[in-house]
């Protein structure tokens, strides 16, 4: 089933991380496997990136510890050899990283050649970008990555109901746009024409790190911006050539969107107000960050919609 | 509002040693209560309460706040108002009540109803009265896909715009729709009317333009007057064009069961 929610500050940086938690968990009905954040923080000059160094719920062995410390290491010392200035590294958990660092060049070489370390996967890199997804519902995923206290203008959040792939974290939601600094999808439905599209994108030097067919949204938009198209164009193009069934969220670093294919056969409920913009699988979520009564509609089939910050 | 903490049994059920609460304020045939505070199950446990226990026929609930699987399964004679917003089930499987819901409903509201009428103020999800048998459903906002999935029976009035397949796979009863429809109207109906005002962005497989007739003016007029609509919007009329239809090439055995 899943459940996706988006909201964007209109008014400057608020405690996002608090308010998406408080959203997620309101649907965590509709998916207990795993809960996953986008969370775009005050953008700045260089990258932050968060990336898992090994798949934090594989059955644990004795050299995991070392495995972790080494792969830790290796991550900076790759950076380093691609002319990356990191400037700060912190441990959310064991097995997460988020690294801050400077850097001018490709995007795609950082992330191909840190994820060919065994086990590393980067789950976001961008200028505010940060994905923060694992096993459990928003309460405790929030408590063990500190979300709390995260401040930010716009983040989107998913809660997994397994259908179509494993319960972990590189099949949890949202997903990066794989090699597009700061853009991010999630996505509740299914789609019918996934391996057409991850024939297509891996032929076109794509790297796809899960086999959950939402992926696919993500690194398709990206594909669709990086030749010139903008978000909006983009996600219209992808109605007609994704096949299925699925209401999705794209954020970027200044907009959000979200699509529904011509059937609408997955909910979306959408709050609008002068300060915000909400939007969620069901409204209860909505109503457990606006405290006032509100009036809120349901896109219709084929809809398109963007807000910028 | 914070999120409510549920109990769940070894199976996996919410709340398996729910009570009612005891919380209505109540004055003769009449009770109000607050739901705000309440989790789902001691709302309709309270709801059943006063109506079946406590001969009220009147009940108003305050701050439903957008809950699912309110009023569902209330098979008396009553009138229940929510001031507030439903989620998605609302209202499904009721016989008798008339209900006015203030806010707007989620998905699937009036599933499966089979007399009475609801209200609702503003806007409706998709789904809305699927394989409703009978009774009025009266929505004032716009209401989501595929509306009357289904309908067996009684009648949908929508003064918003209804989107796409409103209609799908009707088998009878009636739609009055007066904000235009979306993509696919009536497709693959069965049998039942379909009256809508403003522009239909196409119409579905086997769906077809209708004569109008005298009964046809009587009955929207009717219904219109009944539930106070003003009067009624210049309609155009849809039936099935039984195209799809194929119980000649049955055998008479085979088409007493399909029939």
């Amino acid at each position: 089933m899943c459940g996706i929610a988006g909201l964007i500050y209109r008014d400057g940086p608020r405690p996002i991380g608090r308010d998406l938690t408080l959203m997620l968990q309101s649907m965590k009905h509709r998916g207990p496997d795993s809960t996953g954040y986008a969370l775009y923080g005050p953008p700045g000059d260089g990258y932050v990136m968060r990336a898992t160094l090994a798949d934090g719920n594989g059955v644990p062995h004795f050299e995991l510890h070392d495995m972790l410390q080494r792969h830790r290491a290796e991550v900076q010392r790759r950076l380093r050899s691609l002319g990356a200035r990191v400037e700060d590294v912190s441990d959310a958990t064991e097995y997460a990283i988020t690294v801050k660092f400077a850097y001018d060049g490709d995007l795609k070489t950082i992330a191909d050649y840190l994820e060919d370390i065994r086990g590393v996967e980067v789950l976001s890199l961008g200028h505010s970008l940060e994905i923060v997804k694992d096993l459990g519902d928003a309460e405790s995923v929030a408590a063990g990555y500190g979300l709390d206290a995260f401040q930010g203008s716009h983040a989107i959040g998913h809660v997994r109901m397994a259908t179509e792939s494993d319960v972990d974290i590189a099949n949890a939601h949202p997903y990066w746009a794989y090699p597009f600094s700061d853009v991010a999808v999630v996505h509740n439905g299914q789609l019918t024409n996934y391996f057409e599209w991850r024939r297509r994108l891996e032929r076109a030097g794509h790297r796809f790190q899960s086999e959950c067919d939402s992926e696919i949204i993500a690194v398709y938009l990206a594909e669709r911006m990086t030749g010139g198209d903008t978000l909006e164009a983009a996600m219209r193009r992808s109605l007609d050539e994704l096949d299925g069934v699925f209401t999705y969220i794209c954020v970027t670093e200044d907009a959000l969107g979200v699509a529904k294919d011509e059937l609408a056969a997955k909910p979306l409920v959408l709050y609008e107000a002068d300060d915000l913009v909400a939007l969620a699988s069901e409204e209860i979520a909505i109503r457990a960050v606006v405290g006032h009564e509100i009036d809120t509609y349901d896109p219709d089939e084929g809809e398109v919609m963007v807000w910028a910050r | 509002m914070g999120a409510l903490r549920l109990t769940y049994d070894a199976r996996g059920l919410a709340e398996p040693d729910a009570q009612a609460p005891r919380v209505a304020e109540v004055d003769g045939a009449r009770a109000m209560f607050d739901a705000g505070e309440l989790t789902t199950r001691q709302i309709n446990l309270e709801l059943r309460r006063l109506l079946y226990e406590n001969g009220v026929t009147d009940v108003t609930v305050a701050n439903p706040g957008s809950r699912h699987s309110l009023g569902v399964g209330v098979l008396t004679r009553c009138r229940i108002t929510f001031a507030g917003s439903l989620g998605y089930f609302g209202c499904g499987l009721i016989d008798g009540p008339e209900i006015h819901v203030t806010g707007r409903v989620g998905w699937s509201a009036c599933e499966n109803m089979m007399s009475g009428v609801v209200v609702v103020d503003g806007n409706a999800g998709s789904l809305t009265a699927a394989a409703l048998r009978g009774g009025d459903v009266i929505v004032k906002g716009r209401v989501g896909a595929r509306t009357g999935i289904d309908q067996k029976g009684g009648t949908i009035i929508v003064l918003g715009h209804a989107a796409s397949m409103t209609g799908f796979m009707m088998q009878r009863g009636r739609q009055i729709l007066c904000g235009g429809a979306g993509p696919g109207l009536g497709d693959s109906m069965y049998d039942g009317t379909i009256y809508v005002a403003g522009k239909v962005d196409s119409l579905g497989i086997d769906c077809v333009e209708g004569e109008w007739t005298d009964a046809d003016t009587e009955f929207v007029e009717r219904k219109f007057r009944l539930h106070r609509l003003g009067s009624p919007p210049e309609l155009q009329k849809f039936v099935c064009g039984r195209k799809l239809y194929n119980y000649d090439s049955l055998e008479p055995a085979e088409r007493r069961m399909v029939l």
